[in-house]
């Protein structure tokens, strides 16, 4: 595996910091999401030790300690810290696995919790300092866990029906007419195994991606505009810098809502992982 | 970015890195296991333990009030003894005064009338003795006047003392007829 990333890295690295050149300034673009290697001086075989892997780790680091820390010593009537964490465990426990799979969802809350928060603290990321970058706004991260979704509710399906009544439950609709067959079972199939994984993944991705640099274009456009010193096409310079000031002060307004997003898309993520479990494990489609 | 062999460059959607499907992929594991293996049974036995003393403490609480009620119904059970108790007792103190008076009433009356036969013993034997008294002062008295009448002395006392007998049980026997 290592040769493999050795051979693949180098391109890419190469693709994404070519592409950063040629943008003019800082101006914000697809470029302001290239990683940036930990260790540049060990050369580009381990550009992959880079500052979002490092925030990921973290993260990660940041979600067991939390789980461990709230579950540790629990006691029948919880203390403040105890409360806390069943506050944040109760909301996966019965307001998402329990809603979404009934009686099974004792199996799968695991999976959901440590979705939920890793999805979450990753999030948050791209709204506090020190990072201010969000994790899955490099789709890598993303695929990843849509990736893993995508495995557990085919995994799961195929174990409780067996593969043939499992294609059958999610290709072919009940009630439906045979000579519809044809039309259904393609748009069934590509729904369920294909558009599932890739809009569960694209939708995370997507969601951070955009709001990051909408953030970015507000505060570093607005830092510019508010530092000109030039007349730029035309528009004297006081006009310029009260429209960075403006451009600043409104990107609070998009923090605001970028938080919101940020736990909207942990939620949704999470929801859909169950909801996917759900019928994969539903008898009839 | 890599461009797709049709030339499409799909831009950011390709992972800049490998590396970040594999971090991504390992890191989720790590966190799924130890939520698995360690958080969530933990909070489940908490909450299992919760659900145990609350069922506990339902029961204990149903026991009380069964205990309660019990206690009550005995309670109640007592009452209506001492009540009845009571009844009786007043019943029997009743029956044992109406007794009593009946008994003091009997010994009244026994007394009232051992009284009245006393008195009457006592007036036959006063009367009796008058009588005698009188008897012999009316002999003596009728006696006295015969001979006062008759004018002379008697000397045959046997035959005038026979003569005031025979008189005096006329007169006894007339009042007694006219009676």
């Amino acid at each position: 595996m290592p040769g493999l990333i050795g051979l693949l890295i180098p391109l890419e690295w190469t693709a994404c910091a070519a592409e950063e050149s040629h943008s003019e300034g800082f101006a914000p673009g697809v470029a302001s999401f290239c990683a940036r290697p930990l260790f540049p001086e060990l050369g580009e075989q381990f550009s992959w030790l880079n500052n979002v892997l490092a925030q990921a780790v973290i993260g990660t680091i940041l979600v067991i300690a939390f789980w461990l820390w709230v579950s540790s010593r629990q006691k029948v009537v919880p203390g403040k810290r105890q409360f806390f964490g069943e506050l944040a465990y109760n909301f996966i426990r019965n307001g998402i696995a329990r809603d979404m799979l009934g009686h099974d969802y004792r199996k799968f809350l695991p999976y959901l919790v440590a979705l939920f928060s890793f999805i979450l603290v990753n999030n948050l990321f791209g709204q506090f300092f020190v990072f201010m970058f969000p994790t899955f706004s490099k789709i890598g991260y993303a695929w990843a866990l849509a990736a893993l979704t995508f495995l557990l509710y085919n995994g799961v399906g195929i174990y409780k029906h067996g593969f043939l009544k499992y294609l059958k439950n999610n290709t072919i609709p009940a009630g439906v007419p045979a000579w519809i067959y044809p039309l259904i079972v393609p748009l069934e199939f590509l729904s369920n195994f294909v558009i599932r994984p890739i809009t569960l993944g694209l939708r995370l991705f997507a969601n951070l991606f955009g709001g990051h640099l909408v953030i970015l274009v507000f505060v570093v456009g607005g830092t510019l505009l508010l530092t000109t010193t030039e007349e730029l096409a035309g528009k004297p310079i006081w006009l310029l810098q009260t429209a960075g000031g403006f451009s600043l002060v409104f990107s609070f307004a998009l923090f605001a809502l970028e938080l919101f997003v940020s736990v909207m898309q942990a939620y949704i993520f999470t929801v859909l992982t169950a909801q996917y479990v759900a019928t994969a494990l539903a008898d009839e489609h | 970015m890599i461009p797709l062999e049709g030339g499409i460059d799909l831009g950011p959607l390709l992972p800049e890195h490998l590396s970040e499907l594999i971090a991504g992929f390992v890191l989720f594991v790590i966190i799924f296991v130890v939520v698995w293996k360690f958080v969530v049974p933990r909070f489940e036995e908490t909450y299992a333990e919760r659900t145990a003393e609350i069922a506990g403490g339902i029961e204990k609480a149903e026991a009380a009030q069964a205990e309660a009620a019990a206690a009550l119904a005995e309670y109640k059970a007592q009452l209506a003894e001492a009540r009845a108790e009571g009844a009786k007792i007043r019943e029997d103190a009743k029956a044992q005064g109406a007794a009593a008076a009946a008994e003091i009433r009997e010994a009244a009356a026994a007394d009232a009338e051992r009284l009245v036969a006393n008195a009457r013993a006592q007036i036959q034997a006063e009367r009796a003795a008058v009588v005698a008294a009188l008897r012999g002062e009316i002999g003596g008295l009728a006696t006295q006047l015969a001979g006062r009448i008759v004018g002379e002395s008697l000397d045959d006392d046997e035959r005038a003392r026979r003569t005031v007998d025979l008189f005096l049980t006329e007169l006894e026997a007339q009042p007694a007829e006219k009676a």
